[in-house]
């Protein structure tokens, strides 16, 4: 009696095949470029053809066939109290805002500003209490705080005002190990936090196949803590990537796969993701659409390589390049998610986005929570909770048509429908006209007030919290920042 | 001990158990209860919890439409009890209505009538494809403060003005305030038959209805 799951699939298993093939050939030759030292040795140590010259890597199919049954297939990540709350695991689908904004979108002034550190307590508090969110992520960069500790600030915020897992990522090869700090003085030890992963760390390839040091220097150094790293392969269709989705997909399967080999020579069996955040490049204006349906072709199809290769996926889904709350932020964000969703992707990442990643929105998180609602209720399917389909309720009713009455009405109404919130709109015309004809937009903005009111800060015992608030202190006086910026009242 | 089964027949009208909400009923009876405290301290504080929990987004319309049937049905229970005492339901006005002649839609009336119950009055739901002459006589016969017509096709929608006509023939116009509701119908059309209001859903209904008997607290 359970439900047909909905799936979608892009590819034929023929060609999930060649891509795959062609991922092996493009790891040959060309090769990948890896600037940086470590990883170089670590390909070399184990067979790869390295010029150490060029740094780049030749890598023969067997080594990255041996990484990739060395990695895990799936993991999970738990919230503070020890509680499993996402499964990197087989078609588990979950939701996390999009990160590392550089501007919020003001509702109060409809700006694009940069944001501060009463702006992300705000943007965290309102991840907490919304249920959608099976993540919280690092979502945009405080402007008052020095550029070096960007990175790690946001978790540190992260980590005092939620207790859902985090996703993130490090801006530099030294704050990553600050950062692994800050989770070690929430879990305890690193073994429990190994044990038990609260975050995971976003690792970027720069396309087309290479290697930054920062990135391929994150990559080894999350595998050595066994601490899940997430590969954000992202190939921009028709820029820094064929300009045919399968050109795409083929290139993005070869970096992700060097990602794999690299990580897993750096320790076998430790987790990580086939994730990315590729792009269409729109030939007008040379921008990146993240909510073009194109993109999120590209997104569906890597998953379903990912998938074949017995690895847990994510996505860079759920964005607009608009730059305001309106009827095209819907249907981008509405599109993009379905599509990801249905193709079974682990952790879809994008909520609240706008302008091409660059801006976070509070009204569009709450705006997105609702359609991920409605996506999630899509994925529960069509069951059959009556043995007989309800034949026999509709007879007893009869030609009476009242089955608003009926005991079973009552009983299944909530479990077969997602009530919405009061985001949307779906009362007579005159109720809307006298609750002062809002839109979505509108609605948004009231429903952050009513659920920022609703925040009950987390548990955290003052030593932990006096702990992260050292750590995150003295990273920032090595960036020359004597004070961080305070924090709203009660919270330090 | 009284106090014990009022609080019961309340719960049971806001679980929407129409059958336990009877026998309660009954079981007040047969002790000798007053049927009006039946009524007061019974069913309409279950009902008025269940308004309550409606209204504030925690109950939904098949809890509603369930605990109206209960109390519907206990109250026909009480009826002859409050006959024979010659007992009048304090409500906040007596209602008239139900679906014009030729159509037959029955939904958004009955959660009107629900509605309207649930909130106070004493509502006589006269069904659907009710002819002109029956909502006259009903009128008549309950003295009622509200008629309520609703019409959910277009080609029926020229009932209700009929309706209105027949009660000016009858006199009896200015003697009860005329709702207009449906699918088709808007505020001009109420306007245009000379309607004294126009609702758009069941819990427009009862604001309108409590506006148009002068109910405090709109």
């Amino acid at each position: 009696m359970t439900a047909m799951r909905p799936t979608l699939k892009l590819l034929d298993d023929a060609l999930v095949e060649r891509i795959i093939a062609g991922g092996f050939e493009l790891l040959q030759d060309p090769g990948v470029k890896v600037h940086n030292r470590q990883g170089l040795a670590l390909l070399a140590d184990a067979g790869a053809d390295v010029d150490l010259a060029t740094g780049v890597a030749h890598i023969p199919s067997r080594l990255v066939e041996q990484s990739l049954r060395a990695a895990p297939s799936s993991f999970a990540l738990y919230a503070a109290d020890g509680t499993l709350a996402v499964r990197y695991a087989e078609d588990h689908v979950h939701f996390d805002p999009g990160s590392s904004a550089v501007n919020i979108l003001d509702a109060g002034t409809g700006q694009h500003r940069r944001p501060t550190t009463a702006d992300y307590v705000r943007y965290a508090q309102l991840t907490q209490v919304l249920p959608a969110y099976d993540a919280i992520s690092t979502a945009f960069v405080c402007s008052d705080v020095v550029e070096g500790i960007g990175d790690l600030y946001r978790l540190y915020l992260s980590l005092l005002y939620s207790t859902k897992p985090v996703v993130t990522g490090a801006f530099g090869i030294d704050t990553l190990h600050v950062m692994v700090d800050l989770l070690v003085a929430e879990a305890g030890s690193l073994e429990a936090l190994a044990a038990r992963p609260r975050a995971v760390f976003d690792v970027c390839p720069s396309p087309p196949l290479l290697w930054s040091d920062l990135a391929c220097q994150n990559l080894i150094d999350l595998a050595r803590y066994a601490i899940p790293a997430q590969l954000v392969s992202m190939p921009l269709a028709g820029s820094t990537a064929p300009v045919t989705l399968v050109g795409a997909l083929v290139q993005h399967t070869a970096e992700s796969m060097s990602g794999v080999t690299i990580h897993q020579l750096a320790n076998p069996g430790a987790p990580l993701v086939w994730g990315g955040a590729p792009a269409i490049t729109d030939m007008r204006f040379g921008s990146t659409p993240m909510g073009a349906i194109e993109t999120a072709m590209i997104d569906a199809a890597y998953a379903q390589v990912g998938q074949r290769l017995g690895l847990p996926t994510h996505a860079y889904l759920g964005s607009t390049d608009g730059k305001v709350i309106d009827a095209q932020a819907g249907f981008e964000s509405g599109m993009s998610m379905l599509v990801g969703a249905l193709a079974g992707i682990n952790m879809i990442s994008g909520a609240g986005m706008l302008d091409f990643l660059r801006a976070q929105s509070l009204e569009k998180l709450v705006v997105d929570a609702e359609i991920i609602l409605m996506v999630k209720r899509l994925l529960r399917g069509v069951d059959s909770p009556d043995q007989d389909l309800g034949i026999s309720l509709i007879r007893l009713v009869g030609h009476h048509g009242q089955f608003l009455g009926q005991k079973h009405t009552r009983d299944w109404f909530a479990h077969q429908q997602h009530i919405p919130s009061a985001v949307m709109d779906r009362g007579s015309l005159m109720a809307w006209q006298t609750s002062g004809a809002q839109d979505t937009a509108a609605r948004a903005r009231d429903r952050v007030r009513g659920l920022l009111a609703s925040y009950q800060p987390r548990p955290l015992p003052g030593e932990v919290r006096r702990a992260l608030r050292q750590i995150t202190q003295r990273a920032a006086r090595q960036f020359g920042m004597e004070h961080l910026p305070p924090l709203p009242e009660g919270a330090d | 001990m009284s106090q014990e089964l009022y609080t019961q027949l309340a719960l049971a009208i806001i679980d929407g158990d129409e059958e336990l909400a009877v026998s309660l009923t009954d079981q007040a009876l047969a002790l000798g209860l007053n049927p009006l405290d039946i009524i007061n301290q019974g069913l309409t504080a279950g009902m008025d919890e269940v308004s309550g929990r409606f209204s504030c987004g925690e109950f939904f319309l098949p809890h509603l439409v369930m605990a109206g049937n209960a109390m519907k049905a206990a109250l026909t229970r009480l009826e002859p009890a409050l006959k024979a005492g010659g007992m009048v339901r304090e409500s906040l006005g007596t209602v008239v209505l139900g679906t014009v002649a030729g159509d037959i839609h029955e939904i958004g009336k009955s959660l009107v009538a629900t509605m309207l119950m649930a909130n106070g009055f004493s509502v006589h739901d006269l069904g659907v494809d009710v002819p002109a002459s029956q909502f006259v006589q009903a009128v008549r016969d309950t003295g009622a403060d509200l008629l309520g017509l609703s019409a959910l096709l277009t080609t029926t929608m020229s009932a209700q003005r009929k309706v209105i006509e027949e009660l000016a023939e009858a006199g009896l116009r200015d003697r009860v305030k005329v709702m207009v509701g449906g699918a088709p119908v808007s505020a001009q059309w109420a306007q245009q038959i000379e309607a004294d209001g126009y609702a758009e859903d069941a819990v427009g209904a009862v604001a309108l209805a409590r506006r148009l008997v002068g109910a405090a607290g709109d």
